[in-house]
């Protein structure tokens, strides 16, 4: 008779103590990555296994390193802002929204109603764009693939509307400081409305696939479980904080743009597992969604860049070419930059990573003396080390993938 | 929400310094680990969200480490700056043991800046390799960076292939730090046509 032995997928902790008690193997040293499917960019892990546990992981990051801090030092502030498109390049339109923000904050301008309106809408959308590939990558960590081709699709359709908008799919390069590059093109609304009601189907579809799965439990619950305490330890922000249940969301706590306008939840997690993390960003795509019915109903008109911060936007091409005085402040501003007065600035922005920050020093002029970027993915991958050990070696795939970080903004 | 003034007059060894948002002050190093744990557990600053440096060249001394603490609960930010009294091996206490997010903030700082945090339980570097000999992020480094062998010596020494510059100074869509932007910038010259021989154009010169 042959015998049976259950093996139960528990929780990391029994999961750990059964560990101690089985035969200690000889300790197995794994490199995984930079270039590895699962580590979503250049990331790479140094691993200690005993068996199929992971009893040491130390990421290895720099791989991606291209000095933008230096590289900002040696430009105007305009010229910087196609490099912003290249942190977190699944949402470069909030990330652009963002470093306009901090070194408008610098130099103390208002921006106009239909440009704060303008700058939430896009970068909603950048957190839908985000999340959508988020979730579905997520979905074929987990070995669920369909759902991935499903929001992937959804994502293209957002794309073609970035292009209409910004005049590129990936890298928008869309704010100024001082407004954004161009005007909301004719009817473009209209098609973001559209999107925005047809999105909510894929998102169900989805969801039937993944939300109640049984396999997707088994591969989520309880895995990479971040308390409270380590969230805040280790300033994880965005969705992965709050899927640790906490409440902290910049948008609402700390509003700019004008996000206190808008009415929307702040979807908070309980147990802080990947699951959480899951269930926290398709929630967030919902409240987007909100958001974006109530900028486009009640989108003000007026102007779309500050007009009276004559020495840091730039005049419309029609205005440059018939005016005098237009046409050297045009001059002035494309060759000398931006003028932003001497001081420090650090302002953070509730990226679909994660909380975004530019901290900004001025000597005065067109050049920023220092900035430093922020970046939630750097946060993110900092907790690997502490919540990758006791987990088998398939989760890492669901840890990293639940994480949500781009490579690109952690290396900077 | 506390304000500086009770801060300071709480502390009195802080110093208010400018800043254009959140409340900032400048903390000695002496007193540095003592004040963020008095942030961490007394004021309610419980998340360090960054920790930076910077470089100020010519007035000294010359390294500052800034630290932004945010208040998950009051929603407020507080800026730290401490100066680095030693130009030539600046050096302040490490907050790793507070605060862990800290961890891989004053790895990357010592990377960029060659800061050392004294108590940080493993100080290397983060994003350039192990053996680079520069700090990057200080003032006297070049754009443009500086030949180094590659981070694998035991392929360098087959190949013979040293990592070059970034061709980043004097290129396109680079403005020095000082001065006219317009002086830096290379114009394309188009030397196919002149006065006496004009541009060609599309039907042929007529």
């Amino acid at each position: 008779m042959t015998q049976k032995t259950e093996i139960s997928l528990g929780d990391v902790a029994s999961r750990a103590a059964e560990a101690e008690n089985e035969i200690r193997t000889e300790r197995m040293a794994l490199n995984v990555g930079p270039s590895h499917p699962t580590t979503h960019g250049v990331l790479r892990l140094l691993m200690e296994l005993d068996g199929d546990t992971i009893t040491k992981c130390e990421p290895v990051i720099g791989y991606l390193h291209r000095g933008d801090e230096k590289i900002a030092e040696n430009m105007t502030y305009n010229q910087f802002v196609p490099f912003t498109d290249r942190l977190d390049y699944l949402a470069p339109l909030a990330n652009n929204v963002a470093y306009a923000i901090a070194v408008e904050r610098l130099a103390d301008i208002t921006i106009p109603e239909r440009c704060q309106a303008l700058r939430v809408l896009i970068c909603e959308l950048a957190r839908i764009s985000s999340h959508l590939l988020g979730l579905g990558v997520f979905g074929m960590d987990a070995g669920a693939w369909t759902p991935f081709m499903y929001t992937f699709t959804e994502r293209e359709k957002l794309y073609d509307l970035f292009e209409k908008l910004t005049g590129a799919r990936f890298t928008t390069s869309y704010t100024r400081i001082g407004g954004v590059a161009r005007d909301v093109p004719e009817g473009w609304l209209g098609e973001v409305k559209q999107f925005c009601n047809e999105l909510p189907k894929t998102l169900e579809d989805v969801s039937n696939l993944l939300t109640r799965n049984r396999i997707f439990f088994d591969r989520t619950q309880g895995i990479g479980t971040i308390s409270k305490e380590d969230a805040l330890a280790f300033g994880l922000t965005g969705a992965n904080l709050r899927a640790s249940g906490i409440d902290l969301d910049l948008r609402k706590d700390k509003p700019y743009s004008g996000y206190e306008q808008y009415d929307f939840d702040v979807p908070v997690g309980t147990s802080g597992d990947c699951y959480d993390r899951y269930i926290v960003r398709m929630e967030e795509i919902y409240q987007s969604l909100r958001i974006c019915h109530q900028v486009i109903d009640k989108f003000p008109s007026g102007p779309w860049y500050a007009e009276d911060a004559k020495k840091i936007y730039a005049p419309t091409k029609d205005k440059i070419l018939t005016s005098m005085e237009e046409l050297i402040q045009n001059f002035m501003i494309v060759t000398e930059g931006p003028q932003i007065p001497e001081g420090e600035v650090y302002f953070e922005a509730e990226n679909p990573k994660g909380a975004l920050g530019f901290f900004v020093v001025s000597k005065g002029g067109g050049v920023p003396y220092r900035l430093k970027i922020r970046a939630p993915s750097f946060c993110s991958l900092s907790i690997l080390e502490k919540l990758a050990p006791g987990h088998m070696m398939t989760d890492i795939t669901v840890i990293l993938g639940s994480l949500d970080f781009v490579m690109g903004e952690c290396d900077r | 929400m506390e304000s500086i003034q009770d801060l300071l007059s709480d502390y009195e060894f802080l110093a208010e310094r400018a800043s254009a948002d959140c409340p900032s002050v400048l903390c000695p190093a002496e007193k540095y680990l003592e004040f963020a744990a008095d942030l961490r557990d007394k004021h309610g600053f419980d998340m360090l969200v960054d920790l930076t440096a910077i470089d100020w060249e010519h007035d000294l001394p010359r390294f500052m480490v800034v630290a932004h603490f945010l208040s998950t609960t009051k929603h407020s930010y507080l800026r730290v700056s401490v100066k680095c009294e030693d130009d030539n091996s600046p050096e302040i206490p490490s907050l790793a043991t507070l605060y862990p997010a800290a961890d891989w903030h004053e790895r990357e700082c010592y990377d960029m800046f060659g800061i050392k945090f004294s108590g940080h339980p493993d100080l290397k570097r983060i994003l350039m390799w192990e053996d680079y000999p520069y700090y990057p992020l200080r003032k006297e480094f070049p754009l443009a960076g500086i030949e180094t062998p590659l981070p694998a010596a035991d392929i360098a020494d087959v190949t013979g292939v040293e990592a070059e510059p970034a061709p980043m100074m004097g290129g396109p869509f680079v403005a020095p730090p000082q001065g006219v932007v317009s002086e830096s910038e290379p114009r394309a010259k188009d030397e196919s046509w002149t006065e006496i021989d004009p541009k060609p154009t599309k039907g042929g010169n007529t």
